[in-house]
């Protein structure tokens, strides 16, 4: 062990990281589009707004590119990828990235004391009063997601979070269960939205249990 | 607007809520294609199109008193006792393990930690005991209500009186209750009242209802949804869930549990009768034995469940209900 704690940090994630997307699937030609915003990876640009895909839910990703594709969900760029597909490269695509492993997400850039302490509490405890749920009461503790219907809200970078609360209050992002989301971001306000999303892009899951972490049934 | 029952015309906050309420869910959507859950059921969900709901459940309770905000809880002993009653209300698996037979916590039933008019708010229950409860025959003080939660609910043991896990509780409802009168009628105890259904609540209906708009978290199996071992969703059958002593039992109960609360974030957005018929289909199932068992299913509905809202001793969807033998033995649940 002796030599590897000589490596600098990111080098050595590096490493892991492509040991074991080398483990996994090659990726389906499709895949090839994907990687040009969302990274070789699919670990996403945060600098670019682009979100993470690795990990996701394969019934989620196949989800958007549907709403994408009709329209459900908008996005300029999304809307034309997503067309073209057939529901058996849909199902390759969201196969092949819920397959891939989580990297950590860069570390946050420096958020006012008060701005994490609102977000904090919103994600643990909600805001009651004004009929906003704790987000991990659905997405579990840490954000990890419940798979298929609750997706990870970790390992994605604030603007994204903070972009899709803004469409989910707008109507522009739908296709969420029962309108669910719908519901929360129309009571939360921009300081919630900003607070809530620099939150959980500050916080830094353990990959392993990203992604696969659910299982049905009430035993412990 | 068929849905507003008459009771609640005299309330005007209701004119707020409804006035703003489209449709049923149900009766409004269409229905996307099935999706395969995790549970192997298929799972119809709504389209995209919300169904408008109150922000919370306190809303038509016409309730006026606001407890204190958990950041002024107080720096010293008392406020050791507030935090770690708080700590059992979210977190009973971590906090009260060894008096827990389930996977539940309190606040699965005691919206926002018991701080919520119309979720049983623990501030409610502090100002109305000691009391009299017919479920036992006795003037019943706080903390011997306390055991009853753990008993059935939390199908565990009851913490013996004095325990710290009962003081914790207590300091923690005592705080949440201050400057609010002492008053067993005090708005927002409990949950809503309900009407009693314009039709007999129904199991069929019921489960119609619940593949719509509680199978998403809920699971269609009644399991709930485990993540890394902690339940983000609870069951609400089976062997994890509350035992048929537990109050939710009641289809009653339920239903106004279910009407104010439920879909999380979404209270009011079920019509009353789909709260009923939901209520119905969840109490329908079957769930760990009562612990005042009476040697059979038929001596023990007799003394405990002879009344409409139970369906324990009584055959639904070809299950004799409560047929389980005696209890299963306590094991506390591990930290």
């Amino acid at each position: 062990m002796r030599p590897m704690s000589i490596l600098p940090i990111p080098l050595l994630g590096a490493g892991l990281l492509f040991a074991s997307i080398l483990a996994h699937a090659a990726p389906p030609p499709e895949a090839a589009s994907c990687a040009a915003c969302h990274g070789a990876g699919g670990q996403g640009l945060p600098a670019a707004n682009y979100p993470r895909l690795a990990g996701l839910p394969a019934q989620y990703i196949a989800e958007q590119l549907k709403y994408f594709a009709e329209g459900t969900r908008q996005n300029a760029i999304m809307v034309g990828m997503a067309k073209p597909l057939t529901p058996a490269q849909i199902t390759l695509l969201a196969d092949y990235y819920a397959s891939l492993p989580v990297a950590m997400p860069a570390a946050a850039a420096s958020v006012a004391p008060d701005l994490l302490a609102r977000g904090q509490q919103l994600a643990e405890f909600g805001d009651w009063k004004a009929g906003i749920p704790a987000c991990f009461r659905c997405h579990a503790a840490g954000g990890v997601g419940v798979p298929p219907y609750f997706p990870p809200i970790v390992g994605q970078s604030a603007k994204y979070l903070a972009d899709q609360m803004t469409a989910w209050q707008s109507g522009a992002r739908k296709g969420d269960p029962q309108g669910l989301m719908h519901s929360v971001a129309s009571r939360m306000t921009s300081t919630d939205t900003q607070a809530v999303a620099a939150y959980l892009a500050a916080l830094k899951p353990a990959a392993a249990v990203l992604g696969n972490a659910a299982q049905t049934g009430g035993a412990k | 607007m068929n849905r507003v029952k008459p009771y609640f015309l005299l309330n005007p906050l209701v004119y707020a809520v409804l006035l703003g309420v489209s449709a049923p869910i149900l009766a409004a959507e269409a229905p996307s294609a099935p999706h395969a859950a995790h549970d192997g059921a298929a799972v119809t969900l709504p389209s995209a199109t919300p169904a408008k709901s109150a922000p919370n459940a306190a809303l038509l309770t016409g309730a006026t008193f606001t407890p204190p905000d958990p950041a002024s809880i107080p720096n010293d002993e008392f406020g050791k006792a507030v935090q770690l009653g708080r700590n059992i209300m979210y977190e009973t698996q971590k906090y009260a393990p060894q008096y827990v037979g389930n996977s539940l916590n309190c606040v699965n039933c005691h919206t926002d930690g018991g701080a919520m008019a119309g979720s049983a708010p623990l501030w409610g229950a502090w100002v109305s005991y000691p009391a009299y409860r017919s479920k036992n025959h006795k003037v019943n003080t706080y903390e011997e209500r306390l055991q009853g939660c753990f008993r059935f609910s939390m199908n565990g043991k009851a913490p013996a009186l004095g325990s710290d896990v009962l003081v914790a509780l207590q300091a923690y409802s005592y705080w949440l209750a201050k400057g609010l009168p002492v008053d067993e009628k005090v708005a927002g105890r409990g949950y809503p009242d309900m009407p009693e259904p314009a039709k007999a609540p129904d199991f069929v209906r019921g489960k119609a209802v619940y593949e719509a708009n509680c199978a998403i978290c809920h699971a269609a199996n009644g399991a709930g949804r485990v993540v890394n071992n902690e339940v983000v969703f609870p069951p609400l059958w089976g062997a994890q869930s509350f035992n048929w002593g537990a109050g939710m039992g009641s289809i009653k109960n339920a239903a106004k549990f279910i009407y104010a609360n439920m879909p999380y974030g979404q209270s009011y957005s079920l019509t009353p009768q789909q709260a009923w018929d939901v209520a119905y289909y969840m109490n329908g199932q079957e769930r760990p034995q009562d612990p005042r068992y009476e040697g059979s299913v038929a001596a023990t509905r007799a003394k405990y469940h002879d009344n409409k809202n139970s369906l324990y001793g009584t055959t639904v969807n070809g299950v004799l209900l409560g047929d389980t033998g005696v209890p299963k033995p306590f094991k506390g649940n591990k930290s």
